[in-house]
């Protein structure tokens, strides 16, 4: 095992994500801690990719366009591969939909310490790591050892700045591992567009699963009209068909980030607080106060959402004439 | 096709958490449990392919609180078999749930297993990856939809912004589901009580293992730091709207 802190650089569509940026930033700390250097693992890019990725020291490129198109199988390979020849002391994941399918994959195949929803890191003699879990009301700090190990960072826990900068890095080509092609990529599938656009939205009226039933919906419809603010929600109210898709908020929905985004039972699970912790200003609703919504938000009122509503849109709609 | 799903209870996230005097786990005087909310997802999408493809479905969970009326609940929404594990002592971590998960199929066949993507309690790393590994299966996380046509299977996942993608699949796999295509199903109380006098579960009993332990320095709340400021009501509210100049 060396001292080098391994970053997996994310691209969906031709795009390097911001998690990339912020787990380079969060490397280049790390690696003044251990005294090594920052590798990012390149696995299906371009030189496009490989030239915004002047934050590392070295670049191990795996394959090009052939694998472009994430494959768990493949692309699981190609780092376990990339880890092999490098030894790094620390990888960093992203705690995405395609990192979910690296990092345990990785810490059982290269038998590395792990850790999951992880919001800070300190190396030291051994890799400290604090991670926010049940929902974001407890953080977790464990000690990983002093072992090699394989860390997914939630979305958000750095700044991507830190970790932009140009001019192509050294890189060095590493061949696509064989695999035994159990999976096969089809295609991917665009959203449908024609609603609302929430992420062009001043204001949004953002329910949860504390309106409890598809009806209610228009509750919070009726005070979004008065307002001339959209209704947006969180993942739950989706999945079961009292909002569509495209109103959805967080890690698998959309970014947004309005002058007011009002939370009206929303917990706050870190998956929510992703796609909408830069708005200008958080208004939070929720009758737990203990609800993690209240350590985001820059208001919050402990209340029934119910009573809000209703006396918000009588004073919006006497207000307004 | 013969399915599992592995069920795993977790702390009821409505509730107050409270660390205990340790400093360093949640007080489980305190804690009420519930399913893992993506296990009822993946329960689910089970129940419909079991309905679409014909087969066989096998639910597995670790014995503790309530994890009987968990197994049995399954039983009375469709599962054929219900299998509690017992033996194991404490789970430290995901990893090591996975190797008593995978012990105790070890001398059974299946074309796929189905657990949740996720559990809010994953300190080291989720379910299906982790079990996908360590039997050498292929695994995609973040399903949102399966299908089974001529011995494979069509397989979505989920990225972000409502992106999918999609994959074919050859079983045997393991799939971490997000959402099922439909709410999950409820199981009435009566249905579950008549299923509970009826049917029995299916014990394994597993030697203790402690599993690979990390240590835990502490556990805390999060600090609220800046957090919010706390609104008396729905008047003052009103003034911060005011004064963002959104009313
Ligand atoms: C890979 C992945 C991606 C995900 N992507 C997303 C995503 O994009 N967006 C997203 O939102 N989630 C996402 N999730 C799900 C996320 O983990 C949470 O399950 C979800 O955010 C919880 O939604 P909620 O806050 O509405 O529900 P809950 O957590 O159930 O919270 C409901 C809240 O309402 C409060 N409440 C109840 N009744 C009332 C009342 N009358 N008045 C006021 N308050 C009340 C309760 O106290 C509670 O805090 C994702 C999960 C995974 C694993
Ligand atoms: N800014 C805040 N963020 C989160 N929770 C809060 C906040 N203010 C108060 N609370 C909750 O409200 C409870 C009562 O707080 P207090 O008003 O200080 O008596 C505390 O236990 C907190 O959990």
């Amino acid at each position: 095992m060396g001292n080098d802190i391994l970053v997996v650089a994310e691209h969906l569509g031709g795009t390097l994500s911001d998690t990339t940026f912020e787990l380079l930033g969060m490397a280049k700390k790390l690696a003044s801690q251990t005294g090594g250097s920052t590798v990012a693992a390149l696995i299906g890019g371009d030189d496009t990719m490989l030239s915004q990725l002047g934050a590392a020291d070295l670049v191990v490129r795996v394959g090009g366009g052939e694998i472009a198109d994430f494959n768990p199988e493949v692309h699981g390979a190609a780092l376990e591969a990339v880890v092999a020849a490098k030894q790094p002391r620390i990888v960093l994941i992203g705690y995405t939909s395609m990192g979910m399918d690296l990092a345990s994959h990785l810490a059982v195949k290269a038998d590395l310490a792990a850790a999951s929803f992880a919001i800070g890191i300190e190396a030291g003699d051994s890799v400290v790591v604090t991670s926010q879990l049940y929902g974001g009301k407890m953080n977790v700090t464990t000690d990983l050892g002093s072992g090699p190990c394989v860390v997914s960072v939630l979305a958000g826990s750095a700044p991507a700045d830190d970790g932009r900068a140009h001019g192509p890095p050294a890189s060095e080509d590493l061949a696509v591992p064989p695999t035994a092609g159990k999976i096969r990529f089809r295609r991917l599938i665009e959203p449908e567009a024609g609603d609302v656009d929430i992420t062009a939205q001043d204001m949004l009226v953002a329910i949860g699963r504390g309106i409890g039933n598809k009806d209610d919906v228009e509750v919070a419809e009726a005070l979004a009209e008065a307002l001339g603010a959209a209704v947006a929600g969180s993942r739950p109210l989706i999945d079961a068909g009292w909002l569509p898709k495209t109103r959805q908020v967080g890690k698998s929905g959309l970014k947004v980030s309005p002058k007011l985004y009002l939370a009206l039972g929303i917990s706050g699970a870190p998956e929510h607080i992703e796609g909408m912790k830069s708005s200008s200003t958080i208004i939070a609703v929720n009758t737990d106060k203990h609800a993690p919504i209240f350590n985001f938000a820059h208001y919050g009122m402990v209340a029934d959402l119910f009573d809000v509503c209703e006396e918000l849109t009588e004073i919006v709609e006497e207000k307004k004439g | 096709m013969k399915l599992v799903v592995l069920m795993k209870r977790l702390p009821d996230l409505v509730e107050d958490l409270e660390v205990d005097d340790s400093g360093k786990a949640l007080d489980a005087e305190f804690l009420k449990f519930t399913l893992n909310e993506f296990d009822d997802h993946a329960l689910e999408e089970a129940l419909l392919l079991k309905e679409a493809t014909g087969g066989e479905l096998t639910v597995v969970a670790v014995d503790g609180e309530d994890v009987d009326k968990m197994l049995y609940t399954a039983l009375a929404k469709g599962a054929d078999t219900a299998l509690k594990i017992s033996g194991t002592g404490e789970i430290g971590s995901t990893s090591h749930l996975a190797r008593i998960f995978t012990q105790s199929l070890a001398d059974r066949s299946y074309d796929l297993i189905l657990t949740g993507v996720q559990a809010a309690d994953d300190r080291d790393g989720q379910l299906a990856p982790t079990v996908a590994a360590m039997i050498g299966a292929p695994c995609i996380e973040v399903v949102t939809g399966i299908e089974h046509e001529a011995g494979k299977l069509i397989v979505r996942k989920e990225y972000s912004g409502g992106v999918l993608a999609e994959f074919d699949v050859e079983p045997p796999a393991v799939l971490g589901i997000q959402a099922a295509r439909q709410t999950p199903r409820y199981a009435p109380v009566s249905k579950v009580r008549q299923v509970q006098e009826s049917a029995t579960l299916e014990t394994v009993t597993l030697a203790a293992d402690t599993g690979k332990s990390f240590d835990i320095i502490r556990m805390t709340p999060p600090e609220t730091g800046a957090g919010a400021e706390m609104l008396g009501g729905v008047d003052e509210l009103v003034k911060v709207m005011e004064s963002k100049g959104v009313l």
